[in-house]
């Protein structure tokens, strides 16, 4: 038990953290000053005993796609980099988590504009999967008597959101935010064991929570819900604040196994913890069958072209005019968009919009762009990832496209539905990697997802990440990782 | 961005040409098809031309030109159509841009409800259907003004569509020969405006504002000829007209220029045309680089925008987050068609008259007041007002508003004038003097300059004998049948009378006297 501690001592100790750490590249900008700061009036709430609720004083980090005012946001792109006036204000959900009193510690590494699903083609480098070096993975590494240099096998966290994984991962945090369009929270979710939710919303591309537990998620998304005035695209609805209650009987529970999310490429482990999980469900007696999306494998393409065609739409305002990188080039303006495009991004965020303009052409609108959008389904549990996080050396032997095409396979969909998902973590593999599995509810309906993946977490008791190894002095303070175990004076 | 815009648009009505000679044009009246009610929107409007040209040639088969219009209307509203900052004339450059304007990464569009009101206000007066379901898209092209690259419009599904306008032509040099005409509107859609960019030739460089609000109406014209019975010929556009003068003189010159190049044996290409006022001619605008593709696709930050009468409200909806086509039906102000029909029933007046009032800006308020303070009658004062202070209006370059004259003083002249205290000429005198603005009233007017009509008969008499007297010559001629003699003697009447007579009347005291 942590015991009482300050919100200095604690954002003090995620720091000390962040350093350690370092060599994992989670982080892309630590605002160690804004921290320490927003520490100092935390901690003079609590004396006053006007704490602003559960997350006053509780370190956070912002994937580095958010806008934050006075700190540059990169998303990984020589575009934006150096460029702190390009986003002026907050973006609204790191805005709500401001207002409750977290401490922002940094803004967290990804693949160049959210687009990958490895953390590795950012402008500042790969991110590395912290279970690179646990115990758990290392053991089993010397059981197969691997005798390489240890650092050269380092796994990737998965991605985009992978620098936000990584720093709650590895303890920096207790809740971190990313994005996912296809997948990019749940993924690296997964090949972590932290639980990437992503909310309902309209849009495919859309906030997701990464923490430690379901609880911690459930309170992030309490802060986070609801309607926001700048995006019109938001429900009215008014929202509070849930608590998750304990689900004691899943009798009344019934289960969804989508039967084409069976597919050749998932590892063996992998299905076999799937199967294991429906076995579970249906031996504490809830409803257990399998269902039909037919459209699936139609939706991976579709959403490849939907996908596209927004950024192609939403990256046209990067021309070096108004913000943003310019070229030196002033032979014409023509000429000054095509370098400063070029020299801005890197070649997968060109790739897509090229993809997503050759899409939109008017000739082609109707065969790609108006098909894509009549696949829409609903569905349940399935895998998130195809296996366990990769070695980097491995991954990087196919290219983004094709990657994020086999692994955005199971989380895509939802994107393409609107609906709300989480990926909880189940099991450490033979390789003693974790291995998270995704829950897919029904529309609004984001409380009774997280009712039973609270369930399925209490269930499972999947491991906590061991870097002692790592961190000398800090496993006695982190034994109890959760937000809830936190208490701040 | 986005000064908020309505756009109106229709495909174009054909009209017949005869064939005609070199250099000369076809005549047209005035187009009055654009409206003056200080909207934006975008429209189609097509043109119905008086032909005045020769009977074509034997064997040589017609010309029929279609002319379709886009016409870009800036709304009057407080903030733009999808940002919080303010609309306003003349401000410093790209001073009032948010940072949705500016298109910073991560910012939103939030449609803003008066410009929606603005827009189904717009489509109920043109009879359109209003939507209750419209969409927003995006239309993507590169440009320095447009900080996005694409610009938000309703391209595929806008709010109102297949409305129409009927307007009076005049078909003649009379102003009696006007008639009505109708033309279709296609669309109406709610669409950003793009920024404003100045051309600095010295430096090679071009500057933006991203202020908007710039210039309130603005047309452009799709122009294509045919010969009829045959399929549409390739069409240009021409852009960016700014007045109703220059959008006439451009399609008279685009519709010549393509039936030259036709007769010619050249071809017409689908391209983007400016009009050079100073030369009178339209001139290529890009290069020929094909036709541009705007990638249309919808844009997903807007969801569809949803409309409701009185019928469909859903119960328990809040009133600012609904939108009541009924209730703006309502709130709908006369329609000019209406007024100026009611003028014509209510004050005698011609139709042409009608139009005149309403085409001017104040005018008919500026006559209603009048109305109110005169007892003359209203055929005098829509006489006077159209006539004389309209006349000395145009001479000098003046708006209504901006008039030495008011509607008390005019009331007041017409009331001396009504109860004959004054003659007609005294009064336009009068009348020029309230015009040089030294705040004197026309009676103080009359009073100085000693305009009072004479009262006293008998010195009428007098001075018509004694001028009898005086010219017996002009009295030889009268007699020899000389009708203008007549006028001669009454003007040495009032002469005589320092302008103080009635013509009228003197002319009656004169022949009476001349014939005894």
């Amino acid at each position: 038990d942590l015991g009482q501690i300050t919100p200095t001592e604690l954002c003090q100790r995620c720091l000390s953290l962040i350093k350690k750490t370092k060599f994992l590249n989670a982080y892309i900008t630590v605002s160690e000053e804004v921290a320490l700061k927003q520490a100092e009036e935390s901690e003079k709430r609590y004396k006053k005993g006007h704490s602003l609720g559960d997350l006053d004083g509780i370190p956070i980090a912002v994937k580095d796609n958010f806008s934050t005012s006075g700190i540059e946001t990169t998303c990984a792109s020589n575009m934006l980099k150096g460029k702190v006036l390009c986003t002026p204000y907050n973006a609204t959900v790191v805005q709500k988590l401001l207002d409750q009193g977290a401490l922002l510690m940094g803004k967290t590494n990804l693949d160049e504009f959210a687009m990958g699903s490895g953390s590795t083609d950012g402008i500042f480098g790969p991110v590395k999967n912290p279970w690179s070096y646990s115990k758990q993975y290392r053991e089993k590494r010397k059981q197969n008597s691997h005798s390489e240099n240890e650092d050269s096998n380092w796994l990737i966290t998965g991605g985009s959101s992978g620098g936000s994984a990584a720093a709650v991962s590895a303890f920096t945090c207790f809740a971190a935010l990313g994005s996912d369009t296809g997948g990019s929270t749940r993924n690296p979710a997964a090949h972590f064991s932290r639980h990437g939710l992503i909310p309902l919303v309209n849009s495919m591309d859309v906030p997701g929570i990464l923490t430690r537990c379901v609880d911690d998620a459930a309170t992030v998304l309490g802060v986070l819900a609801g309607h926001d005035p700048k995006d019109s695209t938001t429900i009215q609805d008014p929202v509070k604040p849930f608590t998750l209650p304990s689900l004691t009987d899943v009798s009344k529970l019934c289960i969804g196994i989508p039967k084409e999310y069976l597919t050749p490429e998932l590892s063996s482990e992998v299905q076999s913890l799937w199967s294991k999980a429906a076995n579970l469900f249906e031996s504490e007696g809830a409803k257990v069958t399998e269902v039909s999306l037919p459209h699936t494998s139609y939706s991976i393409v579709c959403y490849h072209v939907l996908c596209t065609s927004e950024v192609a739409s939403n990256m046209a305002r990067f021309d070096g005019l108004e913000y943003g990188h310019r070229c030196d080039s002033d032979v014409s303006t023509e000429a000054m968009y095509a370098a400063t495009r070029r020299e801005g991004f890197n070649d997968v965020v060109r790739g897509r919009i090229l993809s997503g303009n050759f899409f939109l052409l008017k000739e082609n609108y109707e065969n790609y762009f108006v098909k894509a959008q009549k696949v829409r389904r609903d569905v349940l549990l399935t895998p998130t990832t195809l296996s366990e996080a990769v070695p980097y050396t491995e991954f990087i032997k196919e290219d983004n496209r094709t990657r994020s095409a086999q692994d955005d396979i199971f989380t895509q969909a939802v994107n393409m539905a609107g609906l709300p998902a989480v990926s909880v973590p189940v099991a450490l593999s033979s390789q003693g990697l974790p291995i998270g599995l995704q829950f897919i509810g029904r529309a609004f309906c984001d409380q009774q997802l997280l009712i039973v993946a609270k369930w399925f977490e209490k269930q499972v008791q999947f491991p906590v990440i061991q870097l002692q190894e790592l961190m000398d002095d800090c496993s006695s303070v982190f034994e109890n990782e959760k937000l809830a175990s936190v208490s701040l004076k | 961005m986005a000064a908020p815009m309505l756009r109106w648009c229709c495909p174009g009505r054909r009209f017949a040409f005869a064939r005609v000679g070199c250099g000369s044009c076809h005549r047209r009246g005035p187009p009055t098809g654009s409206t003056s009610n200080g909207k934006r929107g975008q429209s189609s409007v097509a043109q119905q031309p008086h032909i005045t040209a020769q009977k074509p040639r034997k064997g040589e088969p017609e010309w029929a030109a279609v002319v379709g219009l886009e016409i870009h209307a800036q709304i009057a509203s407080n903030s733009k159509l999808f940002s919080g900052s303010q609309v306003c004339f003349a401000a410093p450059p790209n001073s009032l841009v948010s940072f949705f304007d500016a298109s910073l990464p991560g910012t939103l569009p939030v449609l803003n409800r008066r410009c929606v009101e603005a827009a189904v206000m717009t489509g109920l007066a043109l009879d359109c259907h209003i939507n209750r379901k419209s969409l927003f898209d995006r239309k993507h092209y590169f440009y320095a003004d447009l900080p996005a690259g694409y610009q938000i419009t309703q391209q595929r599904l806008p709010i109102a569509v297949n409305g129409s306008l009927a307007y009076s032509v005049y078909v003649g040099r009379k102003p009696s020969q006007m008639v009505t005409r109708t033309v279709r509107v296609k669309q109406i859609q709610l669409e950003q405006d793009s920024g404003k960019s100045l051309h600095d030739d010295l430096r090679s460089q071009t500057l933006i504002d991203l202020n908007r609000a710039e210039g309130q109406l603005r047309v452009d014209a799709n122009i294509s000829v045919h010969r009829p019975g045959e399929p549409l010929g390739i069409r240009t556009e021409v852009k960016n007209l700014n007045s109703a003068r220059f959008l006439a003189k451009a399609i008279d010159y685009e519709i010549q220029r393509q039936i030259n190049e036709l007769e010619n044996g050249g071809e017409i290409l689908n391209e983007t045309r400016s009009f050079d006022f100073k030369l009178g001619c339209t001139v290529p605008m890009r290069d020929k680089e094909g036709k541009q593709d705007y990638r249309f696709m919808p844009e997903p930050n807007l969801p569809p925008l949803l409309l409701y009468d009185s019928g469909s409200l859903p119960s328990g909806a809040d009133p600012q987050q609904v939108i009541n086509i009924d209730q703006l039906r309502e709130r709908l102000p006369e329609l000019p068609r209406v007024t100026r029909q009611r003028l014509v029933q209510q004050y005698g007046m011609l139709p042409e008259h009608s139009c005149v009032l309403l085409n001017e800006v104040g005018l008919l308020e500026f006559f209603q007041n009048v109305i109110k303070e005169t007892r003359a009658e209203p055929k005098k004062v829509t006489s006077w007002v159209l006539n004389t202070f309209l006349g000395f209006l145009k001479q000098q370059n003046l708006a209504v508003s901006e008039s030495p004259v008011t509607p008390s003083a005019l009331a007041e002249l017409l009331d001396l004038l009504d109860r004959k205290a004054i003659s007609a000429p005294a009064a336009k005198q009068v009348f020029e003097e309230l015009w040089s603005n030294e705040g004197k009233t026309p009676a103080q007017i009359v009073a100085e300059k000693k305009l009072e009509l004479l009262q006293d008969p008998e010195a009428l008499e007098q001075l018509c004998r004694s001028t009898l007297e005086a010219h017996p010559d002009v009295v030889m001629d009268l007699k020899r049948g000389n009708p203008r003699a007549i006028n001669k003697l009454i003007g040495l009447v009032r002469k005589a009378t320092l302008g103080r007579a009635d013509p009228t009347a003197i002319k009656e005291v004169l022949e009476r006297q001349l014939s005894s």
